[in-house]
């Protein structure tokens, strides 16, 4: 089932084309990699879909994204974003306890019942495989964790608003081996449940987690497909030679 | 041929000496206040109404003026200047209007106190008929401290880092949400920093009240806020200059009130500008 739906979508900031013609399909429950040099467009597009580039002034775009064949436009951006969460590059807390942080988007969306809020709390840490480390110290600040409980904090955050599609933005940009592996776990874990979209700057991060692996230059789609094939075989030769660490 | 060491010497000289000029006239002003001020200082100066003519007695009306017209200026300035500082830095796009907004607001900061006063006469004295009154003066002072509020606030608003709004409305959270839930509670330490020293200035102005307020005497408290009052600043000018033969003694006393009120308020802020600091979370 195609989850996402790109159409024709170009990106302007100001005077600076970001994203250019830009057409594909997202299925649901894959882990989709999105690799490619700095100013490829690769952030760009992935905060498109959720529509945080609105939040730039100079931002303009034309051509059409669906989400369950329904355009994004039309869809109240609160709802979109509850549906669609991200996790971003940095670990990024919220300046609140580790269950307030958790709780934070549910809050949001209305729910004050206790009980469903500390289920619901428990539920995504656990999702997030951080329940164990951190469950005798939920009211503490969330700042006190390490970098890579922080992040896997916000994953269990983005996770506890039930959203159906995950933008995963280089989240482990700022982490030891460790705690990547932990992450990059938790993703391939949760992709029977949701959509995934992966940013990474990481080449071997994209083959190991992507079902299929999209490669973004100068704000164009280069290749899409299968992500072994984008890294045994890949049809363009500028793919090919940024697999193989020769620019970028 | 040149030595940059010499060079770097006297630079530095003239700069340590430049900074040293600003702590001189500080100290002097504190140290002559306290030393000619102190000796006044007892409890019947500081709880009783002033007698013969101000020349004896207390200051304790002109206490209490002035804590009315303060927390009076502040009522009126601490909503609209935080409010308007929220649409400023949250809300509003970088347009034609809003620069002029910004523009008017340097400027407002910029205007003359005396100026205010003679406004505040013409507005709330005359036109709307408050007559010199707490009501007048305290309007007064609060729009001369607006400007000082907005800066400030708005100074805290983005101090806010910028990512946990993005974090917040990546939740789904609406904009006023992440207003209301993230950027006010982690900003208020800002906030009630320029408000308090807002209200140090406030405090310490004698012209806008000049028209619009101060009572030149009046042994007793006022009754509502259509009531004169005394202040301190003016009081001092009064027992300075219109009335003769007030003993040093008072005069001194007066200003040593006076100043250690708005010192304290500042105290104030620079402890809660402290504290927040040391419990920053990011």
């Amino acid at each position: 089932m195609v989850k996402l739906d790109i159409k024709d979508l170009n990106i302007w900031f100001g005077s600076v084309h970001a994203l250019r013609q830009v057409s594909m399909g997202i299925q649901a429950n894959e882990i989709l990699s999105v690799i490619g040099p700095s100013n490829s467009g690769k952030t760009t597009f992935l905060r498109m879909l959720n529509r945080l580039n609105d939040l730039n002034q100079n931002f303009k775009m034309t051509g059409a994204i669906k989400l369950e064949q329904e355009d994004i436009k039309n869809i109240d951006t609160e709802l979109l974003r509850k549906r669609v969460g991200m996790v971003f590059a940095l670990p990024l807390p919220l300046p609140l306890s580790i269950f307030d942080n958790v709780a934070y988007g549910v809050r949001m969306h209305g729910m004050k019942n206790k009980k469903i809020l500390v289920k619901i709390v428990e539920e995504s840490l656990k999702e997030a495989y951080l329940w164990e480390e951190v469950k005798d110290r939920l009211n503490e600040s969330a700042f006190k964790l390490s970098g890579g409980q922080q992040q896997r904090l916000c994953i269990a955050r983005t996770l506890a608003v039930e959203p159906e599609v995950i933008l995963f933005d280089e989240p482990c940009s700022g982490l030891d081996p460790i705690s990547t592996a932990k992450v990059e776990d938790a993703m391939v874990k949760l992709k029977r449940k949701y959509t995934i979209i992966l940013v990474t700057n990481n080449v071997k991060q994209a083959a190991r987690v992507g079902d299929r692996t999209v490669f973004f230059l100068s704000g164009e789609l280069i290749e899409l497909d299968k992500t072994d094939k984008i890294f045994t075989a890949p049809q363009d030769k500028r793919t090919d030679g940024y697999i193989r660490g020769k620019f970028g | 041929m040149k030595n940059p060491y010499r060079t770097q010497n006297i630079a530095f000289f003239f700069l340590f000496l430049a900074t040293l000029l600003i702590v001189v006239p500080v100290g002097l002003v504190v140290v002559i206040i306290i030393q000619k001020g102190l000796p006044a200082i007892n409890w019947q100066f500081l709880s009783d109404v002033p007698r013969q003519g101000m020349r004896a007695g207390g200051i304790f009306p002109a206490i209490v003026g002035t804590v009315y017209l303060v927390t009076g200026a502040i009522i009126f300035a601490l909503p609209i200047g935080l409010l308007a500082a929220i649409y400023l830095s949250e809300y509003s796009k970088d347009s034609l209007l809003t620069r002029l907004i910004k523009l008017a607001i340097v400027n407002l900061a910029g205007v003359p106190s005396v100026v205010y006063g003679l406004f505040g006469l013409a507005i709330f004295v005359v036109f709307f008929k408050f007559g010199a009154s707490i009501l007048s003066g305290s309007l007064t002072l609060g729009i001369m401290i607006v400007p000082v509020i907005i800066t400030t606030s708005r100074e805290a608003l983005e101090s806010v880092p910028y990512s946990f709004r993005e974090v917040s409305l990546s939740l789904g959270a609406s904009k006023w949400q992440t207003i209301r839930h993230i950027v006010l509670p982690n900003a208020i330490p800002g906030i009630l920093t320029g408000a308090i020293l807002g209200l140090g200035r406030a405090a310490g102005e004698t012209a806008p009240i000049l028209f619009t307020v101060a009572a030149f005497y009046l042994p007793r408290l006022p009754g509502s806020i259509f009531d004169q009052v005394m202040a301190l600043p003016y009081h001092l000018y009064v027992i300075s200059t219109q009335v003769p033969n007030v003993d040093e003694k008072i005069r001194y006393g007066t200003a040593f009130v006076l100043l250690a009120l708005v010192l304290f308020m500042n105290l104030v802020a620079i402890i809660i500008r402290y504290k927040f600091r040391k419990k920053k979370k990011w």
